[in-house]
């Protein structure tokens, strides 16, 4: 009976990830001067922070998806609500220092309208908006997954319809009446909490922030699947209906699982969110939320720690492509999908762990 | 009042409240099952057609509380589907399906009917392949099954000694860390009956438990299942001869079911003896 | 001119035209009239021109049809119009030489807007009756703008020399939306109650544009009275139009997803990329075009039945490639094949970017494609998308029959539903599968094909239709096509009317939210198969 939490090897990696977020990023960014070679420069510590995000949206794929076997191609809505929650905070602290110079966020006055929308009643206090980061991608996670998972919606069904889902709400959002911003949404954010977001200090605050979130996830992420509630939900993804016959009811599980890990992106969308300084629908497009199915899926689903390395690798390979090759990027990311499921279908993970190592991916048969 | 008449009169008190606890009248869908009136499984003119095939036609049998039921018959016969029914995966098309004298099954889903307290052991050893062999167990056993309990709780004492005994029983002590995925055909046979017994069900339901099996793990099962019979109820199912010998041990009923009725029911000498079920299963 | 010279020839002309009008008959197109119509201002020459309509001398036409050809010139006060390089007088049609300095007339976009209408306003009292019918169909058109008092008199004119009972109804109505306007209260009463009878959308504008502004309550109620009746008129042509709108949007998304049902109903093959296959037709039919043009133009309104059986080619070959190269290897994991044909539909993508450019191509219809044909007054039917309806429901036979009665249908049929007996009867699986999803890719191909037709041509044509042709295969359900038949049309039709209500993004959303209720009720779908599960 296996109850560690993490094995000796675990916990000191996560403490080097500790150790790497809460001193090793300050210093080299604030600390060291920006001629040495050593600087964190700017861009590389919101590239960082923006990564870590993505990694906890992966971590929470691999959860329902590595764990629980539902693949959701439409997080990626769980993580925009999460972002426009927190953008709709930051457009407040703008405060009357926007185009129009008045209390209004910009595009309100470019609509003419003279109060706040009903969803922004409690737009300027961070701890309200905080919570409905929680709650709106949470409440929005269960209802959907109790209608899905009680009609016992699986597999390819399923995962069209969390597409279709999250293409409408990307639809609503390109509306100017929504109340979002339309197709431009939030941008232009100067403070948070007062203080203000394009500082070296703040920066590297929320980087750090994001990447302390991160292994929090993370190590809670182990104590589930460690316990009976990890392998009940095991069971449901190998043998759904023995699962029933043991006395278990897989909605209740399953819709557990899929309401945390929306949770997880909604968190995750709100730090993201002041890190990259805008939000608009795009975050809500399909496409997006299906890279993501694909970070945890090159990673290695089923380990907890493969998807989170998937999110580095891949956006990692985006940032370097958008800027020395663009218009390969797509090829690249296209390539990246079709080997993963040809050839590594337990990611980069299983590679590492194979004991045939490579060679052993070129022998597949095709079925008679 | 003398004081044996008030015991008497207390224990009339009491017979009257348990009776009026069976719930006469209409069975309700929840609520434990009663077995009062000593019947654990009550089938009646069960009937179920897949796209006009009639795989059940108008069944009716009953098991007894604490008996040893063996049931028998062609492929075809509708065996599986009539446990399919019991369990909750199929929904009849008519009939009545009562778990003790007051539970109607055909109210209930199957994470309720498991815990109910029915259990099945399927025809294809099912058992959770990439959890091993003590996990396995452990899902299995009797205890809460919601979100909150399998997320905090912590095994108990009394729950790890019975995990103890278990793995004894089913010869699986040494294969506890194992991969379920990675036992043999018969270790997992095994396996899945170990799953059965941590459940500790009332009505125990078994699609040929020895298939696959060499002649020593059949003896040996056999000789379990006897063990469990008077504090469990039994149905099982089987096409082994030998084995259905050795549950019955001349004595006990066993049913013969053919084309989705009851054939013939007795003990197993009279019906070998029956012309209808020479000619329609046992041959000459 | 100078000032003086013009006001003495304003005078006269009025003189003259109060002498027509009291004449009340044909006075001749005078030379006055004529260099007046010429030249000047906008407004005193539009003016003239209402005076020469009342006249409504015929060589009026002549000369008008001159001056819209820029035959006319000005000189020393008088008109004159070039004739076969010769010169002669406006009015008289006599020789005469043209004076030095002699000025071309210029005419504006309101001048020729207006010589156009006089024009129509003249051809009403033309002696063949197809001209007749086209001048009243212009001028109701123009019947929202200014009712004109002098238009009037022609019309009257030729409302008591009409023979033909339905061209005098239309003059009737005509008169009518001229009268809409006037100051005699009994004759708007007497206009509004003939337009009641009217069909035309232009006429609902009018009357709504009049009881704007109209102040008497009896004229009032019968304006309303008969916008009433113009609308319920007009509704009808509303309501098929939405219809046939409907019908056309789901005849595409049935075109669309009967490739998907092939490829998925039968094969169980999850293709992202579907919509890509799609685009790779367009394209195709694209290319079939632009060699037309270069070496065949005179033949260019047979493009498309040439781009129809190549952009089928082209899309089956890239099909077939795919499903030897990446789709073969991953039957039966229906969540993988999702993630890889999503890696190929980028692939795709970006290389059609790479080849044809990033921003839409021009796909034209050829001639017979283009315009309609007007069903009702409010109701036209493009050509383009009838043909496409039709062309939808060829290609659905072509495919049944295909499936149903050939010996390649059976041995797809054989291999989807039990593919290992068919390969024990000797089928050739692995060839068999190439040529079903290369069939559904064709398919494919033959969708684009006919949406370049309607609609824009871009990498990004396949993403539109993506969610779209996968709801109507979760909706239709698996194993047939009448699945996908039903349910493509009905989406479509369903969607307009949607769209009718609330508008498009509304519209689609509420449509997915229809599908995600529907699917609890019944997770198999419209037709499933019996027996299967909404599981892949």
């Amino acid at each position: 009976m296996n109850t560690k939490l993490l094995s000796p090897r675990g916990w000191a990696g996560v403490a080097a990830a500790l150790a790497v977020l809460l001193v090793l990023v300050p210093v080299l960014h604030l600390a060291v001067p920006p001629d040495s070679a050593l600087h964190l420069r700017e861009f590389h510590v919101s590239l960082l922070g923006k990564i870590l995000c993505y990694a906890i949206c992966a971590l929470a794929i691999d959860l329902i998806w590595g764990y629980a076997g539902i693949l959701s191609l439409g997080h990626g809505l769980f993580f925009a609500l999460g972002g426009y929650a927190m953008g709709m905070y930051l457009m407040r602290q703008i405060g009357s220092d926007g185009q129009y110079r008045l209390p209004m966020p910009d595009f309100m006055v470019f609509l003419n309208w003279k109060e706040f929308p009903w969803h922004w009643a409690v737009s300027d206090s961070l701890v309200a908006q905080a919570l409905l980061v929680v709650l709106v991608p949470g409440l929005l996670a269960f209802v959907f997954g109790y209608f899905a998972f009680r009609s016992r919606i699986k597999g390819v069904y399923f995962s069209i319809i969390t597409q279709a889902l999250t293409f409408a709400a990307m639809l609503l959002f390109f509306r100017n009446e929504t109340g979002f911003g339309g197709n431009n949404g939030f941008t232009d954010f100067k403070r948070i909490a007062g203080v203000p977001l394009n500082t070296p200090g703040m920066r590297v605050t929320l980087c750090v922030l994001s990447g302390v979130v991160l292994v929090a996830f993370f190590v809670m992420s182990r104590a589930i699947v460690q316990s009976r509630f990890g392998r009940v939900l095991q069971a449901i993804r190998d043998a759904e209906s023995r699962v029933m016959f043991s006395g278990y009811d897989p909605v209740r599980y399953k819709l557990a699982i899929w309401t945390l890990s929306a949770v997880m992106c909604g968190v995750a969308g709100a730090l993201y969110v002041p890190q990259v300084g805008i939000i608009n629908p795009s975050e809500m497009s399909p496409a997006a939320s299906i890279e993501m199915a694909i970070w945890a899926a090159v990673g290695g689903r089923g380990t907890l720690i493969g998807p989170i390395l998937g999110a580095f690798f891949v956006n990692g390979a985006k940032s370097w492509f958008t800027v020395a090759f663009p218009e390969f990027w797509l090829y690249f990311l296209g390539a990246l999908f079709i080997a993963v499921t040809l050839f590594l279908p337990d990611g980069l993970t299983g590679l590492l762990r194979r004991p045939g190592g490579l060679l052993g991916l070129l022998k597949r048969k095709p079925r008679p | 009042m003398t004081p044996d008449l008030m015991e008497a009169g207390a224990k009339a008190r009491a017979a009257h409240a348990a009776r009026r606890g069976a719930g006469y009248g209409a069975p309700v869908a929840t609520g434990a099952p009663v077995f009062t009136q000593g019947v654990a499984l009550y089938v009646e003119d069960l009937t179920v057609s897949f796209d006009g095939f009639k795989a059940l036609d108008a069944l009716s049998l009953t098991v007894d509380v604490g008996e040893l039921r063996c049931i028998i018959g062609p492929n075809g016969a509708g065996k599986t589907t009539m446990m399919d029914c019991i369990t909750g995966k199929t929904r009849p098309d008519a009939g009545r399906l009562s778990f003790g004298s007051n539970v109607d099954l055909r109210r209930l889903t199957e994470p309720q009917i498991a815990q109910i307290g029915i259990g099945r052991k399927f025809q294809k050893p099912t058992v959770y392949e990439p959890l091993t062999v003590f996990e396995n167990l452990e899902l299995s056993l009797q205890g809460a099954r919601g979100v909150r309990a399998s997320l905090f709780s912590r095994l108990t004492g009394a729950q790890l000694d019975r995990l103890g005994e278990l793995l004894e029983l089913i010869h699986l002590k040494a294969e506890a860390e194992r991969a379920a995925g990675l036992l043999s055909h018969g270790q997992k046979q095994w396996l899945e009956i170990g799953m059965l017994l941590a459940q500790d069900p009332k009505l125990l339901l078994l699609d040929e438990p020895v298939a696959g099996m060499t002649d020593e793990e059949t003896e040996r099962t056999g000789e379990l299942f006897l063990s469990l019979e008077g504090k469990h109820s039994l149905v099982v199912v089987e096409h082994d001869m030998k084995f259905v010998e050795q549950l019955t041990e001349g004595r006990r009923k066993v049913t013969v079911l053919h084309e989705g009725r009851v054939l013939a029911e007795g003990r197993l000498a009279e019906l070998q003896n029956d012309e209808r079920v020479v000619e329609v299963y046992l041959g000459r | 001119m100078t000032c003086l010279t013009g006001l003495r020839a304003l005078l006269a002309g009025l003189l003259l035209g109060l002498a027509a009008a009291w004449c009340g008959s044909a006075a001749a197109l005078t030379p006055e009239l004529a260099v007046r119509i010429a030249s000047g201002d906008s407004d005193a020459r539009i003016a003239a021109l209402g005076e020469a309509v009342r006249a409504a001398d015929p060589a009026l036409g002549a000369f008008l049809q001159a001056l819209l050809a820029d035959e006319v010139k000005v000189a020393g006060g008088r008109a004159f119009v070039l004739r076969d390089g010769k010169a002669v007088e406006a009015a008289s049609g006599a020789a005469a030489t043209l004076p030095e300095g002699a000025e071309d007339v210029v005419n504006n976009n309101r001048m020729r807007r207006e010589i156009e209408a006089v024009l129509a306003a003249l051809a009403l009292l033309s002696s063949d009756r197809e001209a007749r019918a086209k001048a009243i169909v212009e001028l109701k058109e123009q019947a929202g703008e200014r009712a004109d008092a002098g238009k009037l008199a022609l019309i009257d004119k030729a409302l008591a020399a009409e023979t033909d009972a339905a061209l005098k109804d239309q003059l009737a109505q005509l008169r009518a939306a001229a009268l809409i306007n006037a100051d005699d209260k009994a004759q708007r009463l007497a206009a509004a109650r003939e337009l009641a009878a009217s069909g035309q959308p232009a006429t609902r504008a009018l009357l709504g544009a009049r009881l704007a502004v109209e102040t008497d309550a009896e004229v009032k109620v019968a304006l309303q009275s008969a916008q009433d009746a113009v609308q319920s008129r007009l509704a009808w042509g509303e309501r098929l139009g939405v219809l046939f709108s409907g019908i056309s949007l789901g005849s595409i998304l049935m075109l669309v997803a009967l490739g998907l049902a092939v490829t998925y109903g039968l094969m169980g093959v999850i293709n992202m990329a579907h919509g890509e296959l799609m685009m790779i037709g367009a394209y195709a039919t694209y290319v079939v075009q632009n060699l037309f043009r270069a070496w065949a133009p005179g033949w260019f309104d047979a493009y498309v039945l040439v781009a129809i059986p190549v952009s089928f080619l082209v899309a089956a070959l890239v099909g077939a490639a795919l499903e030897r190269s990446v789709i073969r290897w991953l039957y039966g994991r229906p969540l993988e094949t999702l993630l890889a044909t999503w890696g190929i539909s980028l692939i795709l993508m970006q290389a059609v970017r790479s080849i044809f450019g990033a921003q839409n191509v021009a796909v034209e219809n050829p001639s017979w494609l283009s315009g309609g044909v007007q069903v009702l007054p409010n109701l036209t039917l493009p050509y383009n998308r009838i043909a496409i309806l039709v062309f939808a429901a060829l290609v659905l036979a072509g495919v049944a029959l295909l499936i149903a009665r050939t010996r390649l249908g059976l041995f797809v049929r054989g291999v989807t539903q039990n593919r290992r007996m068919a390969a024990c009867v000797g089928v050739n699986t692995a060839r068999v599968d190439t040529y079903a999803f290369a069939l559904g890719a064709g398919i494919a191909g033959l969708a684009g094909c006919a949406l370049s037709q309607v609609g824009n041509v871009g990498p990004d044509l396949g993403q539109g239709y993506i969610v779209d042709s996968f709801m109507v295969v979760v909706l239709g359900g698996v194993g047939q096509l009448a699945g996908t038949v039903y349910a493509g049309l009905g989406l479509g039709i369903v969607n307009k009317l949607l769209e009718g209500w609330q508008g498009a993004v509304l519209a689609k959303i509420m449509v997915l939210v229809l599908i995600v209720v529907f699917i609890q009720k019944r997770p198999q779908g419209l037709f499933a198969l019996k027996g299967r599960s909404a599981e892949a």
